[in-house]
């Protein structure tokens, strides 16, 4: 499963933006097999069963799912913040740079965090400190990582302001996290997390809690600064609008795993897995006016009861046998004559029929 | 049946859908946008320039603290006012209680004994013949010493453990909760009957201790259970996310979200912890002579109250009103605060 997803990824990107060249080059972050699991008093719940995938410098992955298909989870178990008890990570390996974060220490993973890898979070209201000023917060990355001073650390948060275009940076350093509108937060989580111009951002879900038009100003913000310092861009969400423009290449999950990963526009165009298929039939339109809204019936799975076989089975509009004996792996998507669509990959045991349909 | 086909054909977006050309304009505008909203750019050249939402000088407020917010709130709030006009008072006479008294509270004339009031000696005598106004006066200096000496031990105390149980969690949170459990068992005024009683006390940092190790368990809980809430907001994880250290994430970040509640309880546990001083000197267990307090005078007053009332009333009412002061104060403070309460 990982041979076939870290060798098809690697040769092109959909988007000249970012660096573009650096074809060949090692990937910046490798998650392989990773595997985390939540020890709760009902049993197990199997949170992340086998994800891979890897993000180069200036690249921008999106991934994408349902709330609980452990996208979130991934994300917490790269930076190290996954909630221990109840969540483990079981299996798996996250190279960063070739270093196995799994087998740091505490402090170096400490050290890492911050300064050559960052995360936004989606609720920036709840993710900054109320009691302290946007300034103290902004100046304390530089205080823990740089043993800046005080006055330096302040001179460094009124730049980073100015960097993410909140207008008066000045005066407004000292104001605290409630006086600003939502988008302003997210620029100023932005600017916290690009403080130290780490080589990766973790972002999830972070235009969630914004409004569309304040949304589209923060990722052209994010995909800016990104293009600008050559980082590598996670960029975890449930939203297809905000995919379209911003990422290189999709990753589907569904209850803990990659179920199909694209370049983005082949995505769109010619999905090769029924998940895909149905997300983005459920978008609604208006040229389906009158007609009813598509949407995949039933439930995502109970993680603490994955159904046998392909978790997807008991929703899928293509379920045969097999598919509720056998977990599919990460085909290699090819055309009809055989050549293979680079960084195309399906789990799906029909993804040839699949990708026919679309 | 007629009914429905009626309200079908009135409603417009019955209609909408299946006569689309009739629709009026502004609707079509409107149909065309969003139709091709999912083939548009999410982010338009027009919106790369940003239209900042900035403040006219002039109507900035100014910025303000979850601090300076509380004492705004205080400075307006009149029983803040009072309360801490009477403990400033209270304090400034038990420091200084030469400024209120000329008279030596234990300068006695035993021909004197319950003698009503005289000329100088506005609160009469005790039955050793005490000057009742000087011994009122410096009877403030033993409840105000070890009012607060007794809750900054003792929230101290509670705060560091009850904090760094609910921060590391696991076994360490078991066995303080545990240790404090077994505390937060003890009657605190049998304890002070049995303890109290054994140690051969003369100095007031005897029940100071005292007060300390039965009430530390109370701030305990209170900031365990407060520094738990604050560990699972977002920002603390954010911070952890972007490096901060366990010391950092404590000091900076948790503990000042997490102070409140302690602070609001042990402005009020002070109050009770002087009415507790009293009780145990009443009892004859807490200070002793010729240490000067109120506990004590109400207790050696209480056998003569009929024959000479004077000597229970003038500590007793020092007492009250110092143990309402630091209780309205800790009422003042919690509101201030306390934010679900504005």
């Amino acid at each position: 499963m990982s041979s076939s997803m870290t060798t098809g990824v690697s040769s092109r990107k959909a988007d000249p933006r970012g660096s573009g060249t650096g074809v060949e080059d090692a990937p910046l972050l490798q998650v392989r097999d990773l595997h985390v699991e939540f020890r709760t008093r009902d049993g197990v719940a199997r949170a992340v069963n086998g994800v891979d995938y890897s993000v180069r410098a200036g690249e921008t992955i999106a991934i994408l799912g349902e709330s609980g298909s452990g996208k979130s989870v991934t994300a917490q178990a790269v930076m190290g913040i996954l909630d221990s008890p109840p969540g483990f990570v079981t299996g798996g390996e996250i190279l960063f740079k070739g270093r196995d974060l799994l087998k740091l220490g505490q402090d170096e993973r400490r050290k890492i965090r911050g300064s050559q890898l960052a995360m936004i979070f989606q609720d920036a209201l709840s993710s900054l400190n109320p009691v302290h000023s946007v300034g103290y917060q902004l100046g304390e990355m530089f205080r823990v990582h740089r043993d800046a001073s005080r006055k330096e650390a302040k001179a460094r948060a009124v730049e980073l302001m100015d960097r993410v275009r909140i207008p008066a940076a000045k005066e407004r350093v000292n104001d605290y996290p409630h006086q600003f509108s939502g988008g302003m937060r997210q620029r100023i989580m932005i600017a916290m997390a690009l403080a130290l111009e780490p080589d990766l951002i973790i972002a999830d879900e972070p235009t969630t809690a914004l409004d569309v038009t304040v949304q589209a100003q923060v990722m052209e913000l994010l995909a800016e600064l990104q293009a600008e310092y050559n980082m590598g861009l996670i960029l975890i969400t449930h939203d297809l609008g905000v995919v379209a423009d911003v990422a290189d290449k999709i990753a589907v999950m569904y209850a803990g795993r990659i179920v199909e990963t694209a370049p983005v526009h082949e995505l769109y165009a010619r999905p090769a897995h029924p998940y895909t298929r149905g997300l983005l039939d459920s978008i609604p339109r208006l040229d389906q006016k009158g007609q009813e809204l598509y949407a995949i019936k039933g439930l995502p799975p109970n993680l603490l009861r994955i159904p046998k076989g392909c978790a997807f089975n008991p929703r899928c509009p293509r379920a045969q046998e097999i598919c509720r004996q056998e977990v599919p792996k990460l085909f290699q998507v090819t055309e009809d004559d055989g050549t293979e669509l680079a960084g195309r990959g399906s789990a799906c045991f029909f993804w040839k029929e699949t990708l026919h349909d679309a | 049946m007629p009914d429905q086909e009626k309200y079908n054909a009135a409603d417009p977006l019955a209609e909408a859908g299946t006569e689309e050309l009739e629709m009026p304009s502004a609707v079509e505008n409107r149909t065309f946008d969003l139709g091709t909203m999912e083939a548009q750019s999410l982010i338009k050249p027009e919106r790369l320039q940003d239209h900042p939402e900035a403040p006219a000088a002039d109507e900035r407020v100014e910025a303000r603290s979850l601090w300076q917010d509380a004492w705004r709130d205080l400075r307006r709030n009149p029983i803040f006012i009072i309360s801490g006009l009477l403990i400033v008072f209270l304090i400034v006479m038990a420091v200084w209680p030469g400024l209120f008294a000329s008279t030596d509270p234990l300068k006695c004339d035993l021909s004197k004994s319950q003698q009503g009031v005289s000329s100088g000696h506005p609160f009469g005598y005790d039955n050793q013949g005490c000057d009742v106004y000087a011994r009122t006066v410096y009877g403030a200096r033993a409840s105000i010493t070890v009012g607060v000496c007794a809750t900054a031990g003792a929230a101290l105390v509670g705060t560091v453990m009850g904090g760094l149980a609910g921060f590391f969690g696991g076994w360490f949170d078991s066995v303080v909760s545990r240790i404090a459990d077994i505390f937060f068992g003890i009657p605190i005024l049998l304890g002070g009957l049995v303890f109290l009683s054994v140690v051969p006390s003369q100095s007031i940092w005897i029940v100071v201790a005292f007060i300390v190790v039965l009430g530390w368990p109370q701030i305990a809980r209170i900031s365990r259970g407060s520094v738990i809430t604050v560990k699972q907001q977002d920002y603390v994880t954010a911070a952890e996310a972007l490096g901060a250290g366990s010391s950092r994430l404590m000091v900076r970040h948790i503990l000042p979200n997490a102070v409140a509640p302690i602070i609001v309880v042990a402005t009020i546990a002070l109050g009770t912890y002087i009415a507790l001083e009293a009780t145990l000197s009443f009892l004859g267990v807490g200070l002793k002579p010729p240490t000067v307090s109120w506990g004590i005078d109400i207790s050696s007053a209480s056998d003569s109250f009929r024959n000479a009332p004077h000597m229970l009333l003038y500590p007793a009412g020092a007492l009250s009103i110092t143990v309402l002061a630091f209780i309205m104060l800790g009422d003042a403070v919690r509101d201030a605060l306390d934010p679900k309460l504005r």
